[in-house]
Formats: C-alpha cells, sequence, structure tokens
C-alpha cells in the first residue's frame, strides 16, 4: 500500500532521512520508533507529502506521490499531527469536521460522524462539541485530534505521537479503538511512538530509526529475535525481552486438552498475560475458556515458559 | 486629587464664560457665580465644592460615576445659561464664548469620569452602552437650544449647511483612505508573510513614509498626481489633481498602510504553526488556509489596526484642508486665518468628538474578539 523507496531529506546539507526503503502491506499497522530527532516525524510528512523528499520515490497502492497535487493527496490521508494541532477559533466539532466539509459531506452524515468519534473517544459529544480547544485538557485536546484525523475515513492514517498525553487507562482503551476501527476499515496506519510497548502492542511490523537511517524494519518477533544492531536491541529492553514475546502470542497457540482448577482464563489474552495469571495465582496449570465461559483446555506454566525461549 | 484641585481651581478663579462685543475682539472673562443668575450661580458654585470634596474622599465608584456625569451635563448646561443671561438683548454682534475655567472644568471633570470608569473595569457592552446615554444626552443639549447663544453654535447656525457638507467629506476622506489601505496592506502583508525577504524591505519602506511630516507628504504628492492628472487620459475625469481631494486621499491611504500591513504581518506571524500544519495535513489548499485559518486568527490584530488608522485618519484629514482636501479643517484653518477662535472651535470639536467615539467602539470590539474562543492558550 505504502512503498517508500531509498527516499532522502536533507536539511541545510545534513540528511535527516537517509535513504529509508520499507512499505507497508494494506490493510496493517507499521509503528515507527526511534530517538529524538532521528527524523520519524520528517518522514511521515513525506508520506503525505508535506515535505517534500531530496530524493528517492513514495508509492501509494502504485501511484507516485508526487504525480497528485498536494491537497488531493492530504485529503484521503488522515494524518494526526505530533501535539494536538487543533484550531483555536473552531469549536471541537468544527475541529472534527474539517475534512469531511472539505470533501463537501453532507450536513447530517458529518453530525453524525462527529458524535460518533467524540463517543468512541470518550467525550461526550453533548459537552464537548461546542466547546473550543483551549477549555479542554491536554489529554482531551489529543483525543479531539486523532479523531479530526479520522473523520473521513481515510484508507490511510498517520499519527505523530497520538497518545503521548493520555493516562496509561485511557491510552490503553484508545489503543483498542484504533485498533478495532482499524480492523473494520482495514486501514492502513503508520504511527509514531516513543512508547515501546505501544510499538508492540499495536505495530504488525516495527521500523527503528536513529540518526535519519533506518536500522530495521520488520515483525516485532523478529526485532526481539536478531535485533540488527545493539542501538535495536536496547531499544526492546533486553530484560523485559522475554515477557516482550510472550505478549506476540496468543493463548490459542498454547492451549491444550484437558482440564484444571482455578480461576479460568480467557482465549482472547496473550501469553503474557496468561504467564501473570498463573504466578500470581501459584499455580501449574489453569483452565482456558472463550468468550461465552465455555472450556476451552488448560494451560501450562512450563509450555508458557518454553515460548519465552530465545527464538532460534 | 488632582481633578478635584482643577475642578475646584476652574470654578472659583477662572473665567467661566468671555462676552465679547462681536466675534474677533477680545473679550471679558466672567467667573462661574457671576456668569448666571445670582441664585444659579451660587448653587451651582457650591454643588461644584461639593464634587471637587467627593473626588478626594471614598465613595463607591458607581455613586462617583453618577456624581462626575451629572456635573459634566451640568456644566454644559450652565454654559448655555450663562449665555443667554450674559447677552445683551437684541445686540446680534456681541458673542458669549465658554472660557477657560469652562474648559478646565471640562477637562477635570472629564478626566474624573473617564478614571472613574477606567476603576469599573467595565465590560464592552457597559462601555458601549455609557456611549449611547452620553450621545444622547449631548445631543439632547443641543436640540433643546440651550446652547443656541454659545458663540460656536452661532457659527454653526450660521453656516449648518456648509458644515455638514465638510463633516460629509471628512468622514469620507478618513473611512475611504482607511479602506483603501485595508484593500491595498491586507495583500502586502500577506505577501511579506509568505515571502521573507520582502518583509524587512517592505515595512522599513512604510516606516520611513510614516515619518514624512503630513504637510511634507501632502506637498510632495502635488507633483506626481499633477503630472498623472496632465498626463493620463481620464485621470482628472475621475478627480485626480494636484491639489484638492485626491493627493490627501493619497496621503492619508500612505500613512495607514504601516498599521496596517505591519498589523497583518504580526497578526499572521502570531498564528499557530501547529494550526498552519494541521490545515495543510487536512488538505486545504493554501487560500483555504488563508481564509478559514489565517484570517480569522490574524482579525483582533486586524481589528486593533482598524482602531490605530481610522483614530490617525480622522486627526490627520484635518490637514487635508490647507491643500482645497476640505473636511473639518477647512474650519479651522478658516479661523485661524481671521483669528476668529470659535471658527476653530468648530472645526477642532467635532473632529476629537469623531476620534473619542471611534477609539471607544474599536476598543469595545477588540475586546469583543478576544473573548473566548479566539484566544489561544499557549501549549
Ligand atoms: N523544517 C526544518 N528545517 C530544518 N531542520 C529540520 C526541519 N524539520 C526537522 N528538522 C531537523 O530534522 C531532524 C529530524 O526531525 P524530526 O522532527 O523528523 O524528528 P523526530 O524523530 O520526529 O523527533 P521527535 O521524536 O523529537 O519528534 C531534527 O534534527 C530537526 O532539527
Ligand atoms: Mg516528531
Amino acid at each position: 500500500m505504502i512503498d517508500i523507496q531509498s527516499v532522502t531529506k536533507r536539511y541545510g546539507g545534513k540528511a535527516v532521512v537517509d535513504a529509508v526503503s520499507f512499505s507497508v502491506p494494506e490493510g496493517s499497522i507499521a509503528v515507527l520508533v526511534g530517538t529524538s530527532g532521528s527524523g520519524k516525524t520528517t518522514l511521515l510528512r513525506m508520506i503525505n507529502q508535506l515535505v517534500s523528499q531530496d530524493e528517492g520515490a513514495i508509492l501509494i497502492g502504485g501511484e507516485d506521490t508526487r504525480g497528485i497535487p498536494g491537497h488531493e493527496l492530504r485529503r484521503r490521508i488522515g494524518y494526526a499531527i505530533q501535539g494536538h494541532g487543533l484550531f483555536p477559533h473552531r469549536t471541537v466539532a468544527e475541529n472534527i469536521a474539517t475534512v469531511p466539509r472539505l470533501l463537501k459531506w453532507e450536513r447530517s452524515r458529518i453530525d453524525a460522524k462527529v458524535a460518533e468519534l467524540l463517543t468512541l473517544f470518550q467525550l461526550d459529544p453533548a459537552l464537548y462539541a461546542d466547546r473550543y480547544p483551549h477549555q479542554l485538557s491536554g489529554g482531551q485536546q489529543q483525543r479531539v485530534g486523532v479523531a479530526r484525523a479520522l473523520a473521513a475515513e481515510p484508507k490511510i492514517l498517520l499519527m505523530d505521537e497520538p497518545f503521548g498525553a493520555l493516562d496509561p487507562v485511557l491510552r490503553g482503551t484508545a489503543q483498542d479503538e484504533l485498533l478495532a476501527i482499524q480492523k473494520r476499515f482495514g486501514t492502513t496506519i503508520v504511527i509514531v511512538t516513543h512508547d515501546i510497548n505501544e510499538a508492540f502492542h499495536l505495530g504488525d511490523t516495527i521500523a527503528v530509526m536513529d540518526k535519519g537511517k533506518l536500522l530495521q524494519y520488520g515483525h516485532p518477533i523478529d526485532l526481539l529475535k536478531t535485533p540488527a544492531t545493539p542501538f535495536v536491541e536496547g531499544l526492546v529492553g533486553t530484560f523485559d525481552r522475554p515477557f516482550r514475546l510472550l505478549s506476540l502470542g496468543t493463548i490459542a497457540s498454547v492451549v491444550e486438552p484437558g482440564d484444571a482448577p482455578g480461576e479460568p482464563i480467557g482465549i482472547d489474552k496473550t501469553q503474557q498475560e496468561a504467564l501473570a495469571a498463573l504466578m500470581w495465582a501459584g499455580a501449574q496449570v489453569l483452565p482456558v475458556t472463550a468468550e461465552d465461559g465455555a472450556k476451552l483446555g488448560r494451560v501450562r506454566l512450563e509450555t508458557l515458559l518454553g515460548q519465552a525461549i530465545r527464538p532460534q | 486629587m488632582l481633578m478635584a484641585a482643577i475642578v475646584l481651581a476652574a470654578t472659583l478663579f477662572l473665567p467661566f464664560v468671555v462676552v465679547k462685543p462681536n466675534r474677533i475682539l477680545q473679550g471679558q472673562g466672567r467667573s462661574l457665580a457671576e456668569s448666571l443668575a445670582p441664585w444659579a450661580g451660587t448653587a451651582l458654585t457650591l454643588a461644584l465644592l461639593l464634587v471637587a470634596l467627593s473626588l478626594i474622599f471614598r465613595l463607591p465608584t458607581g455613586v462617583k460615576l453618577v456624581i462626575t456625569m451629572v456635573s459634566l451635563a451640568a456644566t454644559i448646561l450652565a454654559l448655555g445659561g450663562a449665555a443667554h443671561a450674559q447677552l445683551p438683548p437684541g445686540n446680534s454682534y456681541a458673542r458669549v464664548s465658554p472660557g477657560s475655567g469652562f474648559w478646565l472644568l471640562l477637562f477635570g471633570l472629564s478626566l474624573a469620569t473617564i478614571d472613574v470608569i477606567a476603576r469599573l473595569k467595565p465590560s464592552p457592552q457597559f462601555r458601549l452602552l455609557l456611549l449611547l446615554i452620553a450621545a444622547i444626552v449631548i445631543g439632547g443639549i443641543f436640540a433643546s437650544g440651550i446652547l443656541s447663544e454659545i458663540s460656536v453654535i452661532k457659527e454653526y447656525s450660521n453656516r449648518s449647511d456648509a458644515f455638514w457638507a465638510e463633516m460629509r467629506r471628512h468622514v469620507t476622506l478618513a473611512l475611504g483612505s482607511m479602506c483603501l489601505a485595508f484593500v491595498l496592506g491586507v495583500p502586502i502583508g500577506v505577501l511579506c508573510n509568505r515571502v521573507k525577504w520582502l518583509r524587512a524591505s517592505a515595512l522599513n519602506t512604510l516606516n520611513i513614509l510614516q515619518t514624512v511630516p503630513s504637510i511634507a507628504l501632502f506637498g510632495l504628492l502635488i507633483l506626481p498626481l499633477g503630472w498623472i492628472a496632465a498626463n493620463i487620459p481620464g485621470a482628472s475625469a475621475i478627480g485626480i489633481a494636484g491639489i484638492g481631494v485626491a493627493p490627501a486621499f493619497v496621503a492619508l491611504v500612505l500613512y495607514s498602510l504601516l498599521p496596517v500591513v505591519a498589523n497583518t504581518v504580526a497578526g499572521l506571524e502570531n498564528v499557530p504553526r501547529e494550526a498552519n500544519d494541521a490545515a495543510r495535513g487536512a488538505g486545504m489548499t493554501d487560500m483555504q488556509r488563508l481564509v478559514s485559518i489565517e484570517f480569522p486568527l490574524t482579525f483582533p490584530s486586524l481589528l486593533a489596526a482598524v482602531r490605530i488608522v481610522l483614530i490617525q485618519n480622522i486627526g490627520m484629514a484635518t490637514i487635508a484642508a490647507l491643500i482645497g482636501g476640505g473636511g473639518m479643517g477647512v474650519f479651522v484653518f478658516q479661523g485661524l486665518g481671521q483669528s476668529a477662535m470659535d471658527l476653530v472651535l468648530l472645526g477642532a470639536l467635532p473632529t476629537v468628538a469623531m476620534s473619542f467615539i471611534a477609539a471607544i467602539i474599536l476598543g469595545a470590539l477588540v475586546d469583543f474578539s478576544t473573548s473566548p474562543g479566539t484566544e489561544a492558550r499557549s501549549a
């Protein structure tokens, strides 16, 4: 869907994005991580041509982005800017309606969409729709910024640290909402974050950048299994690697027939959560149930520990 | 304290009105107590002494406001009364003019009123309401004919047609030049914001222009405009000439350009970078971004420019009369020429009043436009 082909951007002779190539398959989430100033924002903004690259090409659905008028390209791509970037003179509802208005949607459709998004991000429309941005908290502003990026149901979504100002609980729900939306619309998402947990939670693929260079791009497991450089190894965390690995696997792959006493674990949980439940219960084995409560089998501590061993 | 002293001195020691045998000769001063009927004069003098005292003591500001406003009205009414009382019956040459005491009283009381109003920290609505009340009261006093015997008003009734014609011309000059300055200045400001190297040179040029004395600028414009009128067909048909309205208008526009351009540039610069970024990211064209994001956020700054320019132009349009541009300056310069102070006042007082009204209305509008919603919370 998004093909980035050895793209370079220089500011004052210095390459802040240096010959970066990777591609994001349709309907998947790519996460950009890296140190501050490593060029993540610049790379993201080249995808929607807010910044034009000095070398290389970016293809979207096979089409070179430079062949599309900038404003038309950007109406098709949702962009949640770093910080919130809300328009201070427009209400929350008007802010969210920005792109639908540019696309000349019907009034009723816009209103419905605004209400839907506000509710989705846990902002009561009756309370917040007519407020101005300065009457919101930082976290609320950020959610409105994300809602604005989602408003026109874009096929592609670029998000620059969209949940940085949210508390851990809200951040968790916002991430889940994003995943739900992504599933529903099959959106292709590129998201920048400093939160490595968020990267592992959301990413189908992760791109690690440092000083303008792409150090590694691949499935989260690849980053754990074969970190390309010590920098990547340090970034994914040496000491909690095994837990991260478990967080990427589902219980479905380790469940075995049989029964066990104790508090059952849901089949939709990750292996990390199963391990935590076993450790907390002091049990060797716990039952696994489906969402409707039906017994599916059991999971053993030993099996999980086997899953956390460095992959070969 | 100062205001109280002014009121006291004005009431007791200075002539309230000046009675002159005709409009040009020197007159004789009369104090407030002398100039009215004995009982009224004494009563008013005492009342004003009380007012002066009340300014020194602590009273609720609301009460003070009523006191000062009523005293202002009373002072103006007394002036009318004094004129009626002092004028020899049947003598149509004699004139009664406000004396230094009256002016000082007016000044002191106005100062006190403004001071009290400022202390009330009034909302924009309240200030507009006060203005409306003042306009109605003053308009009523004029309409009632109480002041009809005052020299300035006599000058007015002798030439009321000319007065209103020049007033119209004055307002047209001031407002018209302001409009043109915005039509030209805002695009220049936008251009300066977009093209960085242009900004310094444009602002410097306008700055230099601003320092040229107005008379000199009027003079400097006579040559090129005269040349245009003479050499470009049709130019003189639309009113372009070396002297008259054209150079006055052009000069006013030139003076207005600096505040307009500077405020446009400053306003655009204050638009949060993220807002501009988000607008581009949302797929707005440059024009859409300018109209729906940048201009609304620049509006308070533009309104401030309107205030500056309007007040500046109302004052400066007075000088237009020097080169035949008309306006209230006509009376001022005629009056100076004939050393008839009343005629000078006939031109000057309305100009001051107009500036004052413009300042209050626009000040209120500026406050409206910066109330919640338009102000950004700095991140
Ligand atoms: N318009 C610009 N002009 C000059 N230099 C720029 C410009 N934009 C970015 N840079 C530089 O490019 C480098 C990369 O910036 P970028 O914003 O892409 O970093 P980032 O990875 O997003 O950092 P952060 O995590 O802090 O947001 C930085 O050194 C920055 O100073
Ligand atoms: Mg960034």
